[in-house]
């Protein structure tokens, strides 16, 4: 008790409202030049295509014996969203918005303007973070929303409101924004590590979604290095596993959540000492 | 944001090396206060010496210091400095406001004290009309007065200006060149890199001259010139009898040469001893009565200390 208490002091005593201030400018300028940025736009396309895609079985709903009711609708949608979504639309959404977030100032030969400024590197690196964590989320946010709303509606208003509104689909709806909440976290961790470590952070991305993608053929022990073993451990639904599929006990709420957030912990950590050392050689890139 | 531990910025032994090509080799230097003028070739090594004074690279070997401060320590040192670089790039989609006021918040500075901070430094730089304008739309010339603006808006106590006088026209460098007097004048530091010697050889306390990686010179331009007894110093003087003045001191055993003017106004003097030259011309121009209108070093200066160093025009360096 007495050894920790200078150590809380120490704590205390270091400037948070500063870096508070610092990493809130960061993510500001950094939303500023972003939002409206090519790499957005791409996101949003990932995020808008199942979104229109799930507008058109409002015009033409799936018929009615090829999906077994409000049931079957779930499973449907719980399939889109492992297979689809996470793998897909959100792993390559974190690409381009977390790889570009020192990729592109190196490009852009602006990374200096930062490095000029009374900032700790570790607050750029949060900033930055978090500036990419709110653009994803918001876009892929308001993605899994709509999605699920629209695969519901053809159903009519009474299903929508029994099984969405007031029955277990609140539950569900929640959990996967949760879900793509900490994809987006955990995603975005790693691809703002390799943006800052790669001149082509495209290389690494692939190879990574290689690794996420066989998750289903590897052994119980390697698919806990895989993020999307978390992600799927915390599917509200589940879905029938291929014949292939080597099938392994999903993590407990308790591992993967924390685990997830720990990781990205200290992939940030890793990239603030990484941004340390960090040089500004423009004319090599 | 922070109190300078020490006044001088200082290089010790430092060596930067890209791969096998050399930027600059085992230079050790002591900046003091006022306006330092860097110079030399292209690739002589004067981006990559500011470079390692602001920690945008970081030394093969040796230390450097700026006013006791390590570069890399960026939370206490950039309160201090502020640093226009050769790079003409800027965050897409911001006006020059935004571009400050964005960066003063990433310094720390609240709303209010970056806005009051910002529209100070667009002021100081001329650009106010044009601050809620989109940089990109802005002329060479504004792109470098808001990187100017940049550089200042914190009000830093060291300058280190990397060719800012690129893209600015005559008045515009009149006004840039006052402020950065006015910075040194209030007990700043001004290191500032370019290519234009006669406005560095104007504005410079003191020079550091670098080729090659290495600095082959630095102090104050005088001081410079005089350690060079290999080149006889030039004095041009204006008088009504030149040949007569000229007959007199070639009596001087240091005077090399004396070359009479083509308007038989005036005569240019190399000597290898100044000192005693211009003991020894007052007492001849008391003894002849000859009329002389003015007495001026003719080779102290930036271009030609540059030219018997680096043994290249200054104007393409």
């Amino acid at each position: 008790m007495s050894s920790s208490a200078p150590l809380i002091e120490k704590v205390r005593a270091l400037p948070w409202g500063l870096w508070a201030r610092q990493g809130f400018g960061v993510l500001v300028l950094e939303l500023k030049r972003n939002i409206l940025g090519r790499r957005s736009l791409f996101v949003l396309l990932l995020a808008l295509a199942p979104v229109a895609l799930f507008g058109l079985l409002v015009i033409v709903p799936i018929p009615k014996e090829a999906v077994e009711g409000i049931g079957g609708l779930n499973v449907m949608y719980a399939v889109y969203f492992r297979t689809f979504f996470l793998r897909l639309a959100v792993f390559f959404g974190c690409v381009g918005i977390f790889t570009w977030l020192f990729r592109g100032d190196v490009l852009e030969k602006t990374l200096h303007y930062y490095l000029l400024c009374p900032v700790r590197r570790e607050v750029v690196v949060v900033g930055k973070y978090l500036s990419g964590l709110v653009l994803n989320f918001t876009i892929f946010g308001i993605s899994t929303i709509m999605t699920y709303f629209l695969l519901f509606l053809p159903s009519g208003w009474g299903a929508l409101e029994g099984f969405v509104l007031s029955g277990p689909g609140a539950g569900h709806l929640l959990a996967y924004l949760g879900i793509t909440l900490l994809a987006c976290v955990g995603y975005g961790s790693v691809f703002l590590l390799v943006g800052l470590g790669f001149r082509n952070p495209i290389i690494p991305a692939v190879l990574i979604w290689g690794w996420e993608s066989i998750n289903f053929l590897l052994p119980p022990f390697l698919k806990q290095f895989s993020v999307i073993y978390y992600l799927e451990s915390l599917c509200p639904v589940p879905i029938p596993e291929g014949p292939i599929t080597i099938l392994a006990e999903p993590a407990s709420f308790w591992l993967a959540v924390p685990g997830l957030i720990g990781v990205t912990l200290l992939v940030l950590l890793i990239a603030g000492l990484r941004i340390r050392h960090v040089e500004i050689s423009y004319g090599e890139e | 944001m922070g109190t300078p531990r020490e006044t001088a910025i200082e290089f010790v032994g430092v060596s930067k090396f890209y791969g096998e090509v050399l930027g600059i080799n085992r230079v050790s230097l002591s900046i003091p206060l006022g306006i330092t003028g860097l110079v030399g070739p292209n690739g002589s090594g004067k981006t990559t010496l500011l470079n390692l004074l602001t920690g945008l690279l970081r030394p093969t070997r040796g230390t450097v210091k700026v006013l006791g401060f390590s570069p890399y320590e960026p939370e206490s040192l950039f309160g201090l400095v502020g640093y226009c670089t050769q790079y003409d790039a800027f965050p897409k989609g911001f006006t020059g406001y935004q571009f400050l006021y964005s960066l003063l918040r990433v310094h720390g500075f609240s709303r209010v004290e970056a806005d009051e901070l910002t529209c100070s430094a667009l002021e100081k730089v001329k650009l106010i009309d044009a601050s809620k304008r989109k940089i990109a739309g802005y002329s060479k010339g504004m792109r470098q007065r808001v990187k100017l603006a940049q550089a200042l808006c914190h009000n830093p106590r060291v300058l280190v200006l990397d060719e800012p006088l690129n893209g600015l026209d005559p008045m515009a460098r009149a006004e840039v060149i006052s402020l950065f007097r006015e910075h040194a004048k209030n007990g700043g530091h001004v290191i500032i890199s370019s290519h234009i010697l006669h406005e560095v050889d104007m504005i410079s306390d003191q020079v550091v001259m670098l080729n090659g990686g290495y600095v082959v010179a630095e102090g104050d331009i005088q001081g410079v010139r005089s350690e060079m007894p290999e080149h006889p110093i030039q004095v041009l003087i204006r008088c009504d009898q030149p040949s007569r003045l000229a007959s007199r001191l070639f009596e001087m055993d240091h005077v090399v040469e004396v070359k009479i003017q083509g308007d038989q106004k005036g005569l240019l003097i190399r000597t290898r001893d100044a000192d005693d030259f211009y003991l020894r011309l007052n007492r001849a121009i008391l003894e002849t009565e000859i009329e002389v209108e003015t007495v001026a070093p003719a080779d102290e200066d930036v271009h030609s200390v540059y030219q018997y160093l680096i043994g290249s025009d200054g104007g393409s360096a």
